[in-house]
C-alpha cells in the first residue's frame, strides 16, 4: 500500500529523518516506536504533508502514486488519514459541519455524489456509537473545550466517518486514561479491513495490547534500527530503548 | 504552503469598472456658491437651502476630528467636486427613459432595475453618483401607503415630512462630517411607513460612485410611524481608482411607538489596491432614535470594502421598553483600516441593547472596535449585552478594542465579553488533512466566526454577504 524508500526530512536546518525504509501492505498494522526525538511524529507529519517539514531525499509511493508531490488535501482525498497527537481546535465550526464538509470533499474527489445533511446525520449516528461519544458533541465546535480524551476520541470518530485506506495514528494514546485508551483502541480495531492499513506511532507498549500489530519497528536517531513481530514491543517494554540502540 | 496559497487568484475587485456616461458636474471646490448650485440643481425650496447654508457656515468653524485609530493623508476639501450627475437623468423620470448605459452599469453589479426584480419581492432605489436613477415598485408600495423614493423626490412631494424629521436625529452641528454632509448632500433614500403598516417587501438602495474626484454625500431618512415596521438594505460599490474618494453619508432612522426599523448594510466600496493605494474613505454618521414606547431599531452591517471605514451606527433609546441592536462584521485586508462600532444611549425605562461585533483582520489591515454604552440617570432597569470578537489571519494585521461604559443608574445590567482568535497554519493544515482546500478552510472558519451576525441579515443578502467575505479574504492566508 505504501512504500517508503530512503526518506530524509527535517525542519529548518535540522535533519530529523535520516533515511527511512518502510513497506506497509494492505490489511497490515505496523507499530513505530522509539525514544523521544527519534522522529516518530515527524514521519507521521511528513506522510500527511505538513508544510512545516521539508523533504530532503527519498521517495514515497502510495497505491502506485508518488505521494510527496501531492498537496495535503489531495493525499487526504486519496485515503490518507492522520490522527493528530494534538488535535486542533476550530471555534465557530461545528463538528457535524466540519465532518460533513470533509466527507463531501472526499466523495467529490472520487467522483461520487455529495451527501445531504439529513443522510449524513444517520451515518454519523451509527459511527458515534463506535467511539462511545455523546451525540450532543456534534453541535459543539471542533475540539473546542474538549478534554484530551474527548479530542482523541473525536479523531477516531473522524476516521470512522472518512473511512481512510491508510490511517496514521500519531501517539493517539498520549494523555489517555485506561478506559479512554480501551475505547479508542476498540474503535480502531473495528475499522480494520483487509483493504486498509494502519501505522501506529507510540512510545509505550500498552496501546499495542489492544491494537495488536503485525510488525513493530524501532525508530532511533531518524532511522529504523530494528524490526520484528509484536514480541519486539514486549522486549522493549522489558529492556528499554537503550538495548536496541546499543545493539544497532 | 505560502506559495500555493499566494498562487490562488487574487480576484480583482469586479466592480472596478468605470461607466462612460456624460456627467453634469460642478466646478471643483466648496463655497457658498456651490451649496446654492446644488440646491438649485435639485430645485429645492428656500427653507432647505437655508438649512444647507447654516450647516455650511457651521462647518467652516469646525475642525476635522483626529481621535480615531485610522491614519490617512490630509483631505483637501477644495480639491473635491461636490456635485456630479449623469446628464441623461432628469428628476422624477420613469425607468424607461433612463440611459441604457446606466442600466447596464447596474446589471453588471447584478442589480436589475427593471420590474423583473418584482419576482424576488424587493424594491430598489438606485443612486448613481449624486442622483437617484430610479425607484422600482413605487406604485405597489403606494397601495399600502408606504413612501419609498429618493430623498430629492421626497423634498418635492413630501416636504412636511422632511421638514419635521430632517436633522432631528443627527443635527448638522453634530460633527464635522455631518455638517459637511448637511451642506452638500446629494441624494439618498427616503422612506415613510404609515401607522400600523408592516412594509410588505424589503426596501433597498444601491449606491454607485462613478465619476472621478467627486465626493459622495448621501442622506437617508427612514421613519416608521406608530406600529409600523420596515426592513431596509443598502449596498454600495465604486470603481477602482488610484486616488481616494470621500464618502460622508448621514442616515437618520426614527421609530415611534411600537415601531421597528431594521437597517442592513453590505458595504463593498473599492478598498484600494494590494499596496493600499486608492480606495474610498467611508466616514459616515448613522443614528437611530427609538423614540416610541416599545420601539426597536436594529443595525446590521457587513463592511468589507473601503480603504478606511469610520462609522458608529447608534441607537438612542428614548422610549420606555425600547430596544437597540448592532450586529457587525468588519473585514480589513491588505492595507485597509476600520474604526467602527456603535453607541447605545439608554434614556427611557427598561431599555435593552445588544451589540455583537466581529472584526476580521488580514494582510496588513488594522481593525478597531469602538463602542459606547451609556446609561443616563433616569434610565431605570437598563440592560446591555456586548460581545466583541476579533479574528486575526496571518501575523501582520491588527485588532483593537475601545469600549466605553458609562453607567449613571445603579439598576443597570451591563455585560461585556471579548475574545481574540487567530487562524493559524496548524488549523489550515488540520482542515487540509481532512480533505478541504486552504480556501475552504479559511471560508469555513470565518463563516463560523461570523455566523451570529450573518443570520441577522435578510435572507436575500446573507448569501451575497457570505460570498463577499470569501472574495475579500482571498489570498489572505500565507
Amino acid at each position: 500500500m505504501i512504500d517508503i524508500k530512503g526518506l530524509r526530512a527535517g525542519i529548518g536546518e535540522r535533519e530529523i529523518l535520516k533515511g527511512i525504509d518502510l513497506h506497509v501492505g494492505a490489511g497490515e498494522v505496523h507499530a513505530v516506536m522509539g525514544p523521544n526525538g527519534s522522529g516518530k511524529s515527524t514521519l507521521a507529519q511528513v506522510l500527511a504533508g505538513n508544510p512545516a517539514y521539508e523533504v530532503l531525499d527519498g521517495t514515497v509511493t502510495y497505491k502506485g502514486e508518488d505521494l510527496l508531490s501531492l498537496e495535503p488535501e489531495v493525499r487526504a482525498q486519496k485515503g490518507i488519514f492522520l490522527a493528530f497527537q494534538y488535535p486542533i481546535e476550530i471555534p465557530g465550526v461545528t463538528n457535524a459541519y466540519f465532518l460533513r464538509s470533509a466527507y463531501n470533499e472526499i466523495r467529490k474527489a472520487k467522483g461520487e455524489e455529495e451527501i445531504d445533511p439529513l443522510d449524513f446525520l444517520d451515518l454519523i449516528d451509527e459511527k458515534i456509537k463506535l467511539v462511545n461519544m455523546d451525540p450532543a458533541m456534534l453541535n459543539r465546535s471542533v475540539n473546542t473545550g474538549f478534554s484530551g480524551g474527548e479530542k482523541k476520541r473525536n479523531e477516531i470518530l473522524q476516521m470512522a466517518v472518512l473511512q481512510p485506506t491508510l490511517s496514521i495514528l500519531d501517539e493517539t494514546d498520549s494523555g489517555l486514561d485506561i478506559d479512554a485508551l480501551r475505547t479508542v483502541a476498540e474503535g480502531v480495531n473495528k475499522l480494520r479491513r483487509p483493504d486498509n492499513a494502519t501505522i501506529v506511532v507510540t512510545h509505550y507498549q500498552r496501546l499495542l495490547n489492544y491494537i495488536v500489530p503485525d510488525y513493530v519497528h524501532v525508530l532511533a536517531n531518524g532511522r529504523i534500527v530494528r524490526s520484528g513481530g509484536k514480541e519486539l514491543a514486549l522486549e522493549l517494554e522489558d529492556k528499554g530503548y537503550d538495548w536496541v540502540l546499543d545493539a544497532a | 504552503m505560502s506559495a500555493a496559497i499566494e498562487s490562488l487568484v487574487n480576484r480583482e475587485y469586479q466592480y472596478g469598472f468605470v461607466s462612460d456616461i456624460e456627467a453634469d458636474a460642478a466646478p471643483r471646490g466648496l463655497n457658498e456658491e456651490i451649496v446654492r448650485l446644488i440646491s438649485a440643481k435639485k430645485r429645492e425650496p428656500e427653507w432647505l437651502l437655508e438649512w444647507r447654508l447654516k450647516a455650511y457656515r457651521r462647518w467652516l468653524t469646525m475642525k476635522e476630528p483626529h481621535w480615531s485609530n485610522v491614519r490617512y493623508a490630509p483631505i483637501d476639501y477644495q480639491d473635491i467636486i461636490y456635485y456630479s450627475a449623469p446628464k441623461s437623468v432628469t428628476p422624477l423620470q420613469s425607468l424607461d427613459e433612463v440611459d441604457p448605459e446606466l442600466l447596464r452599469a447596474y446589471d453588471k453589479l447584478g442589480i436589475s432595475l427593471n420590474e423583473q426584480k418584482k419576482l424576488s419581492g424587493v424594491a430598489v432605489d438606485a443612486i448613481f453618483d449624486s442622483v437617484s436613477v430610479g425607484t422600482t415598485m413605487k406604485a405597489e408600495l403606494a397601495q399600502h401607503g408606504v413612501i419609498f423614493c429618493s430623498f430629492g423626490e421626497a423634498v418635492q412631494d413630501h416636504p412636511e415630512l422632511i421638514k419635521k424629521y430632517l436633522g432631528s436625529v443627527v443635527p448638522y452641528s453634530d460633527n464635522f462630517f455631518a455638517a459637511l454632509n448637511s451642506a452638500v448632500f446629494s441624494d439618498g433614500s427616503f422612506c415613510y411607513i404609515p401607522k400600523g403598516v408592516k412594509c410588505p417587501m424589503e426596501l433597498s438602495t444601491y449606491f454607485r460612485i462613478n465619476a472621478a474626484d467627486t465626493g459622495q454625500f448621501e442622506r437617508t431618512l427612514i421613519i416608521a410611524d406608530e406600529g409600523a415596521s420596515v426592513s431596509y438594505l443598502e449596498g454600495c460599490t465604486a470603481p477602482k481608482r488610484s486616488t481616494n474618494q470621500l464618502h460622508a453619508a448621514v442616515v437618520e432612522l426614527i421609530a415611534l411607538d411600537n415601531a421597528t426599523v431594521k437597517y442592513s448594510t453590505v458595504q463593498n466600496w473599492y478598498a484600494g489596491d494590494a499596496q493600499g493605494k486608492g480606495g474610498i474613505f467611508n466616514f459616515v454618521t448613522k443614528r437611530g432614535a427609538a423614540r416610541g414606547v416599545n420601539s426597536k431599531i436594529s443595525w446590521t452591517q457587513v463592511e468589507t470594502g473601503s480603504a478606511i471605514t469610520w462609522k458608529y451606527p447608534s441607537v438612542i433609546l428614548q422610549g420606555d421598553n425600547s430596544t437597540g441592536e448592532f450586529y457587525s462584521v468588519a473585514v480589513v485586508n491588505n492595507y485597509q483600516q476600520a474604526d467602527t462600532g456603535t453607541k447605545m444611549i439608554h434614556m427611557g425605562k427598561n431599555t435593552k441593547s445588544t451589540i455583537v461585533s466581529k472584526g476580521i483582520s488580514a494582510g496588513h489591515g488594522n481593525n478597531s472596535y469602538r463602542g459606547k454604552v451609556k446609561v443616563l440617570p433616569k434610565a431605570h432597569g437598563a440592560r446591555n449585552y456586548t460581545q466583541c470578537d476579533s479574528m486575526l489571519i496571518g501575523n501582520r494585521c491588527g485588532a483593537h478594542t475601545f469600549p466605553y461604559i458609562e453607567v449613571e443608574n445603579n439598576t443597570a445590567t451591563v455585560e461585556h465579553e471579548a475574545s481574540t482568535s487567530k487562524i493559524g497554519e496548524d488549523q489550515i493544515f488540520y482542515c487540509k488533512q481532512r480533505g478541504l482546500s486552504a480556501e475552504q478552510a479559511v471560508s469555513m472558519i470565518v463563516s463560523g466566526f461570523c455566523r451570529e451576525v450573518f443570520k441577522e441579515l435578510p435572507m436575500e443578502f446573507a448569501v451575497e454577504a457570505q460570498q463577499l467575505l470569501g472574495i475579500t479574504l482571498e489570498g489572505s492566508v500565507g
